[in-house]
């Protein structure tokens, strides 16, 4: 089992913003901005997997993309193994990538149809190793193994494979490079359930492996409490609770984790019988024009009048759990210097 | 099961599709039987692919044909084939004594038309209700369905709601006629949880106010667990298992239907350390099957599987599943 106090940090977030702007009229007048990431911050520990959910439109994908400066990030800071990349030049952050990958929700548009798989997991060693084209292709072998791919496939096309196996195509891709930290988007989404847990048991068999940190953006709350060690749940661009895994889940503080907890149906009809939903109403408000107040006021059924007026800081209320939220006030003096060093 | 007098809201027999495609054939339905009682929630559970989607569209007519052909079956509505009926009878059925919802509400409903257009076409087409007659009964399925201020947005296009309450006016839609069957494809599979939770309170609700029978399609095991009655498990173009919903999440016989329940995790009780997982890929129904579809990814598989197909066994009160091994003896069944 994992353990926060005896790791390092790999990747510290502090009040990351992505904004994107949106132009109108004749001459492109910036007129307003979609606070798709605003003001997020989290460290995530050498060897641990981070899940981050949400619901659609509540920014973890863009908080995913922009950690690995596939956006540029409109304001914070990201350090990724003590190197700052939020604002590092292009070269300098083109040397740091074997060191970040990725793996992407759809299996079928993150692989170029054109090329064979030896080409696809090839081309970050083309790109970034000086690899001899035997010892490059040893190397594709080793990890079409690693991730369960039949060495036979390696000169066939996307196409011709199912979306399993196509994830794990873009997954040896990742691990090409020997990566430290691994963003992994969604990278179930679009796989029936069958298919889902053999991914899912591989990207735990290679952590075990070869030591991964990942960040494990999903929607699917029960698959992230399979996988993750620590969960950060996002609404509107913030993140409203961090936590560990099961102390999140046995006892949500923010109201939208029980909210959101309680809307996941259980595949057991007995326990829907005994269920007390907390059913939201309404929808997600437009990140372009976010209630004033906190972020969740519209839709909280625990809402209070400060919660109108004053955004709830994202604190420690207890070692290792973070909230933003009035109900649970700033009680720890050392909070602040924790969440902000 | 009892004959084919009693009356079931839809009685489907020995219903089988086959598409034709330059590769050659897919036999994406074979063989497939089901009933729908009156007021009933039957929820159909499958991978991508098993045939779920098929099934229910070929049984109301709304497959390409070709390549689609239907070979073979039985489906009785109202005392009538749907599979013999003219297309002039489809549509006069469709909409109107059958209703439909389809898993996006962005793709199905259409963008250049308002909704209180499309809410009022059913309604002016089979109901016969003139334009003011229409309005008044669109503005009060909108208010059925939750949501506020009705009247103004049925002048609303459809990229003015969101996608809960695009999905609220598609069931607004499917509803419009007061249809004995509504059948509904991954209804919630596009929405978000929370949103997914609001429409899954909305449909117990309707059923209770207005008592239809329900086809739910979805391959999301929590969602119907929920809601169902009645619960079909499909796999490879076949009805593998079927049973109440009680029975069937307590007491799965067929191999397939436990390794799904066994899959899934869930975000209370025990966290498992390790997902147990179906090894291997879904079976290409490239011809009639010959064998159990399931045979390659079974733990219990042996030399009959292989050379037969299994039939649909009776294994309890109202529960039967597609398998010769006996879960209960542990052994292959004797038949």
């Amino acid at each position: 089992m994992f353990d926060v106090t005896t790791s390092r940090k790999l990747v510290e977030v502090r009040d990351l913003k992505m904004y994107f702007p949106i132009r109108t009229g004749i001459l492109r007048k910036h007129t307003g901005d979609v606070k798709a990431v605003d003001g997020v911050s989290f460290d995530i520990f050498e060897g641990e997997t981070l899940g981050l959910v949400g619901e659609s439109g509540c920014g973890k994908s863009t908080c995913g993309r922009a950690i690995l400066r596939l956006y540029e990030p409109t304001e914070g800071s990201i350090k990724i193994d003590g190197v700052e990349i939020a604002k590092t030049d292009f070269n300098a952050l083109r040397k740091m990538r074997p060191t970040m990958q990725m793996v992407f929700q759809d299996p079928q548009a993150s692989l170029n149809p054109r090329m064979t798989l030896a080409g696809i997991i090839g081309e970050p060693l083309s790109e970034h190793s000086k690899l001899t084209s035997d010892k490059r292709l040893a190397r594709i072998y080793e990890l079409m193994d690693a991730v369960g791919l039949n060495r036979d496939f390696a000169n066939r096309y996307p196409h011709e494979f199912s979306g399993g196996q196509r994830q794990r195509i873009g997954i040896a891709r990742a691990l090409a490079l020997n990566p430290k930290f691994i963003v992994c988007d969604e990278p179930i989404a679009a796989l029936d359930v069958s298919i889902q847990a053999q991914v899912v048991n591989l990207l735990e068999d290679l952590q075990e492996q070869f030591g991964l940190t990942y960040l494990f953006i999903s929607h699917d709350l029960s698959m992230v409490r399979h996988i993750a060690d620590r969960v950060a749940v996002m609404y509107l661009g913030k993140i409203a609770e961090l936590a560990p895994r099961d102390e999140l889940y046995a006892d949500p503080l923010h109201p939208y984790t029980k909210a959101l907890l309680s809307a996941v149906p259980e595949p057991d009809p007995s326990a829907h019988d005994t269920a007390n939903r907390t059913v939201l109403q309404g929808d997600v408000p437009s990140p372009a024009n976010p209630p004033k107040g906190c972020n969740f006021c519209t839709r909280c059924p625990a809402v209070m009048d400060i919660c109108h007026q004053i955004d709830p800081d994202f604190h420690e209320v207890r070692p290792g759990r973070f909230v933003a939220c009035h109900l649970h006030p700033d009680t720890t003096q050392t909070a602040a210097n924790a969440a902000t060093p | 099961m009892p004959d084919g007098v009693t009356p079931f809201a839809l009685d489907v027999r020995g219903l089988k599709t086959v598409f034709k495609t330059r590769r050659g054939e897919v036999h994406a339905v074979n063989d497939v039987s089901f009933h729908l009682e009156p007021g009933e929630l039957l929820g159909v559970v499958g991978e991508s692919g098993s045939g779920k989607s098929v099934t229910m569209m070929s049984l109301i007519g709304l497959l390409p044909m070709p390549p689609a052909e239907v070979r073979n079956g039985t489906v009785m509505f109202e005392g009538q084939d749907l599979l013999t009926a003219t297309d002039e009878q489809l549509r006069a059925i469709r909409g109107a004594r059958i209703g439909m919802i389809f898993q996006d509400p962005m793709t199905s409903l259409n963008p250049v038309f308002n909704v209180g257009y499309q809410i009022m076409e059913p309604l002016r087409k089979h109901m016969g209700l003139n334009k003011s007659q229409a309005r008044d009964r669109a503005v009060a399925l909108l208010d059925l369905v939750g949501i506020p201020d009705a009247r103004r947005r049925l002048t609303d296009y459809p990229h003015q709601f969101s996608g809960g309450m695009r999905q609220r006016v598609m069931i607004a839609i499917a509803l419009a006629c007061d249809p004995k069957v509504l059948i509904a494809d991954e209804p919630t599979t596009a929405l978000d949880v929370t949103i997914q939770a609001q429409i899954l309170e909305l449909i117990k609700d309707l059923r209770q106010k207005l008592g239809m029978a329900i086809v739910w399609i979805t391959h999301d095991l929590g969602v119907i667990a929920g809601i169902a009655d009645r619960v079909m498990v499909m796999y490879g173009g076949q009805v593998v298992e079927q049973a109440p919903v009680r029975e069937l999440f307590a007491n799965p016989r067929h191999p397939y239907t436990r390794m799904l329940l066994e899959t899934v995790p869930s975000v209370s009780g025990t966290r498992v350390q390790r997902l147990q997982v179906i090894e291997g890929q879904p079976p290409m129904l490239t011809k009639t099957p010959e064998s159990c579809p399931f045979m390659a990814r079974c733990p219990h598989a042996f030399d009959r599987c292989g050379r037969e197909n299994p039939a649909r066994f009776i294994v309890g009160p109202n529960h039967d599943a597609a398998c010769f091994w006996n879960v209960e003896t542990g052994a292959p069944r004797d038949v």
